[in-house]
């Protein structure tokens, strides 16, 4: 059936609201703060609960869909997805839980992160039908470049959610462009070359490499891997649009007998950091 | 009328619907640059001729072409020709890729190198060749290899080599792949990753094949000489499966030349405790692994799944993205030997050739004893001898109770 522009317009698409996410972020502030959490990870009950905890302090979620061998990830995330999938966490299940998230209320977009393998076993239109219909917004993964992604994005599309390319310190300009054409929902930006994990401080380049991908899009610039301090976030949050925390929100969990309210502590201080800016 | 099968992989790096790049875009400039020296590399008779001479004066090429002569006449079938990478210095076909890829690094300017190992034969390949040309070599092994590979272990150390061993997962060569890369990511500016399979993202199933491609075009030559013909079938075992696609390459369009790639059995197809990517095709799908599109042995979920078998190098859950594709075209059949077929090979042709095989290599030579007696005398059969059994020992005489 033929819907009129108007219609269309009022319609909510996963990109709509990532991009919303970003925008009031940059209202009150400048930075939108993305946490990562492992779907099924300490347990499968234990993971929602934690991940409603963080959602509280988060203006978008990244939610890890775990694999068996997860190649751009550090050790806390490989750690983690290794319990998910030792607790038998599955790709259905993911999507389970992001359905249970939306059912308790909470509206925070959502972004899927994981490899692709498991994608291509689920089916890629039934994994991108099912994660729209769960009430996913975009995805992430990280072993799909540009030049692999065509069919993954055409699907995306379809549903209007955001399939989130990557930039690394490492891209060259004419690959920043190629993305840029692209993107939809924000950039991930790669802070270092490396995989994700805790460092003790940035890359010392990364203000140059951020201010070299915004001279070519107007597109919300998240920066990720490596990010696990307050003042980190800070530093961060003053030069991109979107700070993205994954091992070390795992970390905080991980020390606490009450870990969803430690989680959200933490998440809670890296708002902090962000607003302090 | 037969076509011939384009030997290079398209602009996308993919042979049919295999291949590809599949990796995270922090690497996907250094592949682009690897692909652009490799071609100018290769386009380079200085280049080339340094990766020849190191070949003849360092390796020991041509390796010798050896009629199994008392195995042939055991089996009463088919003459069996042994092509014998097992006598080139470090003990594998290994070397060959090694040293192309070492020497290439060399020009690009990287003075670091990292490396996978399954069996230890690319790992002590990739020390040798870095010792020799002055780099400094990582080499990541997983515990269970480590455990049953030790003489590797320690001729890596005495090449200058650092081990680093792996315990995540199933502790074996897909493991280590993954640290491999994971370094190579977080070191990528010094940093060449030397692969050593015809695995992984454009361009090393192509590369690796092409430095490997010396093994066939040498044997082609050397069945001319001695036969005056070339042989019905080559036969090579599959990991990821370099040797094989070394001496298939020069034979691609003789077609009168079947190509049989051996994968490993295990301990049969219906334990599930194998690496036959071909023979169980309920759970080995079309998956994406370490940067490439290929056959991957994974659980419905598309989780990985752990292999078994006796030989490290085999052992594996993916396969080269152009043994898929050659698969599909029918340009390649492939079989499996099991764990006990390969032992039992391995001690028969120790026996009667005296040539102590590798494992993974005893998989080859298994198919050839199945095959042979279903042929006539004036058949030929060319086995790859892809390394040598000394490695081997610790694993044999356990399991033989020598």
């Amino acid at each position: 059936m033929q819907r009129t522009d108007r219609e269309r317009k009022q319609e909510q698409t996963g990109v709509s609201r990532i991009s919303q996410a970003f925008e009031r972020a940059q209202k009150l502030r400048s930075a939108a703060l993305m946490p990562y959490f492992t779907l099924g990870y300490p347990t499968m009950e234990s993971s929602v609960e934690i991940i409603s905890a963080v959602a509280e302090e988060s203006d978008l979620l990244e939610l890890g869909v775990p694999f068996s061998d997860p190649l751009a990830d550090g050790p806390t995330i490989q750690r983690s997805t290794q319990q998910a999938l030792d607790n038998g966490t599955t790709v259905a299940g993911c999507l389970q839980m992001v359905a249970q998230l939306r059912r308790r209320g909470i509206d925070t977009p959502i972004l899927l992160m994981g490899y692709y393998n498991p994608v291509m076993a689920y089916g890629e239109e039934a994994y991108v039908r099912d994660a729209a219909a769960a009430g996913a917004d975009g995805f992430i993964i990280p072993d799909l470049p540009l030049e692999e992604a065509a069919e993954m994005e055409a699907l995306a599309d379809n549903y209007g959610l955001a399939l989130v390319y990557f930039l690394a310190p490492t891209s060259p300009e004419a690959r920043i462009a190629a993305v840029a054409r692209h993107a939809k929902g924000f950039i991930y930006l790669v802070s270092l070359t490396g995989v994700t994990g805790a460092r003790a401080a940035l890359h010392a380049d990364l203000g140059d490499f951020i201010s070299r991908v915004r001279r070519q899009t107007t597109v919300p610039l998240a920066v990720g891997f490596g990010i696990s301090t307050p003042e980190q976030a800070a530093a961060v949050g003053q030069l991109a649009d979107g700070v993205i925390v994954g091992s070390a929100v795992i970390n905080a969990a991980d020390a606490a007998e009450d870990k969803p309210a430690a989680a959200r502590q933490f998440v809670k201080s890296l708002q902090e950091g962000l607003n302090r800016r | 009328m037969q076509e011939k099968l384009p030997t290079q992989p398209d602009a996308q790096g993919k042979f049919g619907p295999y291949g590809g790049q599949f990796v995270p875009e922090t690497l996907m400039p250094a592949l682009e640059e690897l692909l652009t020296a490799y071609q100018e590399a290769r386009a380079d008779a200085e280049f080339m001729g340094e990766f020849h001479r190191l070949l003849k004066d360092y390796v020991g090429r041509p390796s010798a072409l050896t009629h199994a002569k008392r195995l042939s006449e055991q089996l009463g079938g088919a003459q069996i020709y042994l092509k014998r990478e097992d006598l080139n210095h470090s003990g594998a076909h290994k070397i060959n890729n090694a040293l192309g890829q070492a020497l290439l690094a060399k020009r690009m300017g990287k003075k670091r190198i990292v490396a996978e190992t399954g069996a230890g034969q690319h790992g002590v390949g990739s020390a040798t060749a870095c010792a020799l040309l002055g780099l400094e070599c990582i080499v990541y092994m997983g515990t269970v290899d480590i455990a049953r590979q030790q003489p590797n272990v320690y001729r890596m150390k005495l090449l200058g080599a650092e081990v680093r061993p792996v315990s995540s997962g199933s502790k074996t060569l897909k493991d280590a792949i993954n640290e491999a890369i994971r370094d190579w990511v977080t070191n990528v500016d010094s940093t060449h990753y030397l692969l050593g399979s015809v695995l992984g993202p454009h361009p090393y199933p192509m590369m690796v094949r092409d430095f490997q491609s010396v093994i066939g075009a040498e044997a082609r030559e050397q069945m001319l000489a001695a036969c005056g013909r070339l042989p019905d079938s080559i036969i090579a075992c599959v990991g990821g499966g370099s040797n094989a696609m070394g001496i298939f390459h020069a034979f691609r369009d003789d077609h009168e030349v079947d190509f049989i790639g051996v994968e490993a059995g295990g301990e049969g197809i219906e334990s599930g405790k194998h690496a036959a990517r071909f023979a169980d095709l309920n759970i080995s799908r079309l998956g994406v692994l370490q940067g490439t599109k290929s056959f991957v042995m994974q659980t419905a979920d598309g989780q990985i799944m752990e292999t078994h078998s006796i030989s490290a190098g085999l052992d594996y859950p993916s396969v080269g993205p152009e043994h898929a594709w050659m698969r599909d075209q029918e340009r390649a059949g492939y079989t499996y030997a099991t764990d006990a077929e390969a032992l039992a090979a391995f001690q028969r042709l120790s026996e009667t050739e005296g040539i102590i095989p590798a494992l993974e290599s005893a998989h080859a030579v298994a198919e050839a004893i199945k095959l042979a007696p279903t042929m006539r005398p004036d058949q030929i059969l060319l086995v790859n001898l892809s390394g040598r059994g000394d490695k081997d020992l610790d694993t044999v005489i356990n399991q033989l109770a020598l």
